[in-house]
């Protein structure tokens, strides 16, 4: 099947649902890792919407990403509570030691890196997420892959 | 056999609690999964025969970890416990439906009555008194009406909707179930962001578990995961998002308890506020308004965060000072340091700082030094914080979350950004401050809702400019 094809038939599980095409490319999003032109036609089509429709859509939700990730995703925050513990020099540390910014995935393609604004373990900053995993009270050496 | 519980919740997850919890069970203890205590500092927080340990990092030394009985915590046995007084006691799925079972064989109007009886606001910021929108709701006639449940918790030093979602699904459950009731709604949506995994896990599991128990007869609930937009907190780009929408403010009038989700009369209520509904019909809402100061009524669940020695949730009435909160409760700053600012009330709320700390957390006295009280978040930090960049941080945000509908917000906050960076560059700091204090004023008269609106709350309390608001 093409990615439109296989992008239709994930919409289709969501057409009857409350917010169902942001559903259905989150879980597009999940399943390819990255949603690419064909994969909005493919939900377009399913839900009666046009392909600049669903490109606003896309453009609009920070996980609703359109470039393939690193082979490790690192999230780190920056809101307030995190920056009163160190988030900034955190961050700094990271980016010099993965080589990639904050929206950027390393050359290699070890490593990506995004903000994210609040975790809500707040009382236990700086906060991050490696892949599924949680640290709280991170550290440049507990970000590592 | 002795009990143990362990929470199973994110943050003791993150610490170690699922290990904990397995090393316990292999040592023969019977191992029963609650929620959070809300004592954030002390997770993993392990209680076997109602003795505390914390933070508990592996189970050979639990009793250097020893704090004492859980009843007899100072920092727990000191607050005023309604909308969590089960979070984290018991397995929130070893769940007693009677009582809200009772409590659905009321008249609606009785149920409003309580309502307004109670003065119950809206946790979710802004303040609302919920009844009116209950009765708004109510009166509208229409062929559907929806109860969405606002569980975007985006604020900065929140987690009071996490916890509870997370140790104790049923209360919001019930919360939707009789505010469904009351309004004549069949349908609810729970709008959870999806930087809360755990929570959409366990609020699913309780939906089913609802079901199972014939709960969702007349009234079902659906959950719908975010996907990472601060603006939809706002409650009309939320509804816009549940349309499969981008999340744009929608223009109000017309309020969502006229014409909300699909058009139809939706009651948008945080899921705290919700949270205090049972409590509120079990003690009755007089007894409710009782507590607090004023028109501050109630209890609200205060979230210490950021450079605090002991974060964590503290539900007490309203009226207590802020300083007390930081102080008593938080033991001052992880760092040591003394406290150079606090941040009351999320991103798009104010930087007080230490000789204001003697405010007392309500609605009323934070208005009358242009801040508020938001959802309840308290973000400490010590005297090392540079207000200069926290300000720049707070056009940054605007301008990385504006919905981008309308002009002073999408283009003011980046311009504001700007500004700042010149600011710190310039010699002669007075000419940006002005231009900073005119671009506040625009942003706060002419945006189209209150992410542009109040974002000159943070910046102009962090830069020392006057707030406006007349
Ligand atoms: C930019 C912005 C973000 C908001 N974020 C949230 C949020 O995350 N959670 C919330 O409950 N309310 C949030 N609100 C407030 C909602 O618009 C709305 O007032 C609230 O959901 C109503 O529920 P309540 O009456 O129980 O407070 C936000 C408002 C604004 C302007
Ligand atoms: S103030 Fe900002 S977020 Fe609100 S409507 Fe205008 S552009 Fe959108
Ligand atoms: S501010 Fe970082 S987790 Fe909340």
């Amino acid at each position: 099947m093409d990615q439109a094809a296989l992008a239709h038939e994930i919409a289709g599980r969501h057409l009857d649902r409350i917010g169902g095409p942001i559903t259905a490319l989150r879980e597009i999003a999940a399943e390819f890792g990255y949603i690419e032109r064909a994969h909005m036609e493919g939900v377009a089509e399913a839900f009666n919407l046009t392909v600049a429709e669903v490109r606003g859509i896309v453009g609009f939700y920070s996980d609703l990403n359109t470039e393939p990730r690193g082979r490790t995703h690192i999230r780190i925050c920056q809101a307030e509570a995190c920056q009163s513990v160190g988030a900034r020099e955190l961050t700094a540390a990271a980016v010099a030691r993965f080589g990639a910014g904050l929206g950027e995935t390393a050359a290699d393609g070890s490593v990506s890196l995004e903000a994210v604004y609040c975790l809500g373990l707040c009382t236990s900053g700086p906060a991050a997420t490696v892949d599924d995993r949680i640290i709280v009270r991170a550290t440049p050496e507990a970000l590592a892959p | 056999m002795s009990i143990a519980k362990v929470p199973r919740e994110t943050l003791a997850n993150a610490l170690g609690a699922d290990r904990i919890a397995a090393e316990l069970t292999a040592q023969g203890h019977e191992v029963i999964r609650t929620g959070s205590l809300g004592l954030c500092w002390a997770e993993p927080l392990v209680e076997i025969d109602g003795i505390a340990y914390g933070p508990v990092q592996d189970v050979a030394h639990l009793d250097a970890a020893r704090i004492g009985p859980t009843d007899e915590i100072p920092a727990l046995s000191r607050q005023h416990r309604l909308v969590f007084d089960r979070c984290g006691r018991a397995d929130p799925f070893d769940y007693d439906a009677a009582p809200i079972r009772a409590h659905l064989e009321r008249e609606p109007q009785a149920i409003l009555a309580e309502i307004e009886a109670s003065g119950l606001r809206g946790r979710g910021g802004a303040g609302f008194p919920a009844h009116i929108k209950w009765r708004t709701v109510h009166d509208t006639p229409a062929d559907r009406k929806y109860v969405v449940v606002n569980a975007d918790e985006g604020d900065s030093g929140t987690f009071a909707d996490r916890l509870i979602m997370e140790g104790d699904p049923f209360r919001l459950i019930e919360g939707m179930l009789i505010a469904g009731h009351a309004i004549g709604a069949d349908t609810g949506v729970v709008y959870l962001r999806s930087e809360y995994p755990l929570a959409a896990e366990i609020f699913s599991e309780a939906i089913d578990a609802a079901r199972g128990m014939g709960l969702l007869e007349t009234f079902d609930i659906e959950l719908f995961v975010g996907a990472g937009a601060y603006i939809c907190g706002e409650e009309t780009s939320l509804l816009e998002s549940l349309e499969g929408k981008r999340g744009e403010i929608r223009a109000k009038p017309p309020v969502p308890a006229i014409a909300g989700l699909f058009g139809r009369p939706t009651l948008v209520h945080n899921v705290i506020t919700l949270c205090a509904v049972p409590a509120i019909l079990e003690h009755g809402g007089a007894a409710y308004a009782e507590l607090g100061v004023g028109r501050s009524t109630g209890t609200m669940t205060f979230q210490l965060a950021g450079n605090v020695e002991r974060g964590g949730l503290i539900e007490l009435p309203f009226g207590v000072p802020l300083r007390q909160l930081i102080e008593d409760w938080g033991g001052g700053t992880r760092t040591g340091r003394d406290v150079g600012a606090v941040q009351v009330g999320g991103p798009l709320g104010a930087y007080l700082s230490g000789a204001q700390l003697d405010t007392p957390m309500t609605y009323e006295a934070l208005a009358a030094i242009g801040a508020g009280v938001g959802h309840g978040g308290i973000v400490v930090f010590d005297d090392t914080v540079d207000l200069v960049r926290q300000a720049h941080y707070a056009f940054a945000f605007c301008a990385h979350e504006s919905c981008g509908k309308c002009t002073p917000c999408r283009i003011g906050a980046v311009r504001g950004k700007e500004t700042v960076e010149a600011l710190i560059a310039s010699e002669r700091p007075a000419v940006e401050l002005a231009i900073i204090a005119d671009l506040c004023d625009v942003m706060e008269q002419a945006s189209l809702c209150q992410m542009g609106g109040m974002t000159p709350i943070p910046v102009r309390s962090a830069l020392g400019l006057p707030q406006g608001g007349d």
